[in-house]
């Protein structure tokens, strides 16, 4: 699950995300958003449900990996998550409390790193590099091909560098074992 | 995008997948108006029919856009309208003159919650029976409903094929779920894709009767410029579709417009049974229920409950055979569906003297998960 | 009429366009949709449009029937929604000569939003209304078109609604033709349809036409003739007369004549062609 407020492209991320799964890794894949007012303002998420075999339930009921970018998702979205699942924060917006105590938790300040490469815009797209690192659900080189043909050619230079961001911020990570 | 076949594999929304689905059928007129949650079908064929020579057409209400897949129906194009519930209910007359001109066209309802302006955004199923009895009269109309997005491709395809063969409006029953839901869509190669064409005049021109049908009951039709210089209308007519208001040709037109379809079953009607061979417990489901029911079913036999599932695609005409040949073996049939209770009548209706029908009732906005429907399995295996 | 021993020179020259089988028609005694109909199958020869590419269109209706009786691809729709099936026909195969012809209640009450949109899409159609000022067909019920104070069975009182001055509101939203006629007007009718038939995008004719049976007789004017004579009396061609002059009031001059040619709008169709054009190649 990609969530955070509207305009920060937690739709998109999940949609690059599914792409990857279904076109580029040729697995079976269900991607869900939000429609209507509550996508436009206040927190909103994007669902993507990968599998070898046919999705039985369209939507995400309980993930396995959720990606939060703001404090306002946290608050509604926490509770979803699967026992033993992965948490990821975006550390430069989210503050966690005690409830994230159980999860796997990590904090990648994405929107302060697109900041400094230009275009806060691109955070979910770092989101993505790590994602793929981190998640068994969807190969890196899908992510990357399903970002490429997503994203408008003239943005294409920064997205990509954006990704591998993430990446390298996921390869720290693990190495250094989640928080 | 260029080619109106995208073989290969995509990434596709279910309202994407049944618009290039359409396209793929040969589908080159598109009049519609903008509807949550159907308006990415017409937004969609708005952005792919310049590239391919199609005519799109946003016109000023669901009135006008139903009247004019009809029009361009008779020119030769094969038509298509995409709306949602309150749309679908303002079309309702001119499916009516739809069935009695027998116009093959396709109209695509992505359901939403209702009555009324209801749940804009969210799932249901509430336009099972509107689909079959919406329009006045005593009348038959194919209804087909797919659960994800590559069985919208495909089944969009076996809208119109079904269209033209029949020379009735299909209506595509799907819903907000497969509508706002990407998944895999795989595109076979455009010669791999069968098309159906209508049966064109074979009788020269002097000769010719818009409404004398075949021995299959259903006339060849000819379109307007051919010279055949035929006339039509929605009031009820003799073979050569002159006004004829009597009892007697009401009678015929009427049983002839019903049994060309009632006497297809069998090459309309498409189900998918599974786990049926010993079942004492049958889910029956349609459109995207059906992956949780199918699902449902496994998690029963994996505890050793004889339960099977029937899927049916084609909601109308209704299965009603395959009812009734499972009716003599199971004990229960079990249906959830997204409304109170629409479906369920029909299997009740076959079913009755011989199985017990149990409804998962749910009024839509959320779609039921495989564990409400396995509990009711396994609740219904303990009686 | 017999056509099996006239030979066909004998033939009159409307002969071909008739549904011989189907006559006698339903119309009334000094019904103007015949004559109408009558100027509108008389048209095409004059301009050289075959026979195999005139459709006729209509909604339902007195006027409504006459799709059942010209030997043209006809189609007797529903009721208000002729235009828009008509504008299906037209863009699937842009080569027929697509007319809806129906009548005031049809077009202008229940399907005067497709009217009004029709105009300003310039969709190439030739729209001829027969207003009558009633509901003819099912017994004499107020129309939108129905003059102030007359009576109908719907305004036992008389009617307190304005009507609908429909050349000013085709020309309003946008019609490249408005010309108004009478059913008595047969020659000037026929040449308008005529010219009207070789223009391209929307064109509208308004034909005054009597119904003496569910209006005339409600209103003062019973016998088969009258309304006929009101018209004849009353008439005054204005060609290019400003359109939001000319709204019809009894005891006032009934204006006539064709009022709009609008010249170098683009049809509807046209407009697609010319966006696929931009999108196609690349």
């Amino acid at each position: 699950m990609f969530a955070g407020f509207g305009g920060q492209g937690v739709v998109t991320a999940g949609y690059i995300t599914g792409q990857a799964a279904a076109v580029y890794d040729d697995r079976e894949c269900s991607f869900t958003r939000v429609y209507g007012p509550e996508a436009r303002g206040s927190a909103c998420y994007s669902g993507v449900v990968v599998d070898e075999e046919e999705i039985d339930y369209p939507y995400l009921l309980n993930p396995e990996i959720m990606v939060i970018m703001s404090q306002e998702a946290y608050e509604k979205f926490l509770s979803k998550l699967a026992d033993g699942g992965l948490l990821i924060i975006d550390s430069s917006i989210v503050r966690l409390d005690e409830r994230a105590e159980k999860y796997k938790r990590y904090n990648v300040p994405a929107t302060q790193i697109a900041e400094k490469m230009g275009a806060r815009v691109v955070a979910n797209v770092v989101m993505l590099g790590f994602v793929g690192r981190i998640w068994r659900g969807v190969s890196v080189d899908g992510l990357r091909e399903s970002v490429k043909a997503t994203v408008p050619t003239r943005h294409l230079d920064l997205n990509l560098r954006a990704f591998e961001r993430g990446i390298e911020l996921a390869e720290k990570a693990i190495e250094s074992a989640p928080a | 995008m260029r080619e109106a076949v995208q073989t290969g594999r995509h990434f596709w929304y279910g309202n994407i997948a049944i618009a290039e689905g359409a396209i793929a059928a040969g589908c080159r007129f598109f009049a519609g108006y903008p509807i949550t949650p159907a308006s990415e079908i017409a937004e969609h064929v708005s952005r792919r029919f310049p590239e391919i020579g199609g005519m799109f057409v946003q016109f000023e209400d669901e009135l006008a856009s139903i009247a004019a897949i009809l029009g361009a129906s008779w020119a030769g194009a094969k038509s298509m309208t995409a709306t949602s519930g309150p749309g679908f209910s303002l079309m309702q007359e001119n499916i009516g003159l739809g069935i009695m001109m027998e116009v093959p066209t396709v109209i695509v309802n992505v359901q939403r919650g209702g009555p009324s302006t209801g749940l804009p955004t969210l799932t249901a199923q509430g336009d099972v029976m509107q689909t079959k009895w919406g329009s006045h009269g005593p009348y038959e109309i194919i209804a087909l409903s797919p659960d994800s997005p590559q069985e919208a491709f495909n089944v969009t395809i076996r809208c119109f094929n079904l269209a033209e063969k029949y020379r009735v409006p299909v209506v595509l029953l799907t819903s907000e779920t497969v509508g706002h839901s990407a998944g895999k869509v795989v595109v076979p190669p455009e010669d791999a894709i069968e098309i159906v064409e209508r049966k064109k005049p074979k009788v020269p021109v002097g000769e010719y009767a818009p409404y004398k049908p075949d021995e299959d009951l259903i006339p060849p039709m000819a379109c307007a410029g051919e010279g055949y210089a035929f006339t039509t209308t929605g009031l009820t007519h003799n073979e050569k579709g002159y006004p004829d208001t009597t009892a007697e040709t009401q009678e015929k037109l009427i049983r002839r417009l019903n049994d060309k379809i009632r006497s297809h079953l069998g090459d309309i009607v498409d189900v998918t049974e599974e786990n049926m061979e010993d079942a004492d417990i049958a889910v029956v489901s349609y459109g995207q229920v059906s992956r949780p029911a199918k699902k449902a079913v496994e998690m029963a036999r994996e505890n050793g409950i004889k339960a099977g599932s029937i899927k049916l695609t084609t909601i109308w005409p209704f299965a009603e055979h395959i009812i009734h040949k499972w009716a003599k073996q199971v004990e229960y049939f079990i249906v959830p569906e997204l409304n109170y209770g629409q479906i369920y009548l029909e299997v009740k209706r076959e079913a009755a003297g011989e199985a017990k029908t149990l409804l998962i009732p749910r009024m839509g906005g959320e779609l039921i998960t495989p564990t409400e429907i396995y509990n009711e399995i396994e609740r219904m295996s303990k009686r | 009429m017999n056509t099996q021993t006239t030979a066909e020179s004998e033939q009159h020259p409307i002969e071909k366009w008739l549904r011989s089988e189907r006559m006698p028609h339903m119309w009334c005694a000094g019904c103007g949709v015949g004559p109408t109909l009558y100027a509108w199958i008389r048209a095409p020869d004059r301009v050289g449009i075959p026979r195999e590419k005139v459709v006729y269109v209509s909604g339902i209706g007195c006027c409504g029937r006459g799709s059942g009786y010209l030997n043209v691809d006809g189609f007797h729709t529903t009721h208000g929604r002729a235009i828009p099936f008509a504008i299906g026909l037209k863009l699937a195969r842009p080569e027929l000569c697509v007319s809806v012809i129906s009548g005031d209640g049809d077009l202008f009450s229940i399907g005067g939003n497709h009217f009004i949109h029709a105009c300003r899409r310039n969709v190439d159609l030739l729209v001829i209304c027969t207003n009558n000022f009633i509901y003819g067909m099912t017994g004499g019920q107020l129309a939108p078109t129905t003059l102030l104070g007359d009576r109908a069975t719907t305004a036992p009182y008389g009617n307190v609604e304005p009507s609908f001055s429909t050349p000013h509101l085709a020309d309003a939203a946008g019609a490249v033709y408005v010309a108004r006629w009478t059913s008595i007007h047969l020659r000037r009718l026929e040449k308008s349809i005529a010219e009207a038939l070789q223009m391209k995008g929307f064109r509208y004719i308004e034909v005054l036409s009597p119904c003496p049976v569910n209006y005339g007789r409600r209103n003062k004017l019973p016998e088969p003739d009258d309304i006929a004579e009101w018209f004849r009396q009353s008439s005054v061609i204005r060609n290019g007369a400003n359109t939001s002059e000319i709204s019809i009031e009894k005891g006032k001059p009934l204006i006539l004549g064709d009022f709009v040619k609008r010249t170098g709008k683009p049809t509807f169709y046209e407009v697609m062609k010319e966006l696929e054009g931009r999108v196609k190649p690349r």
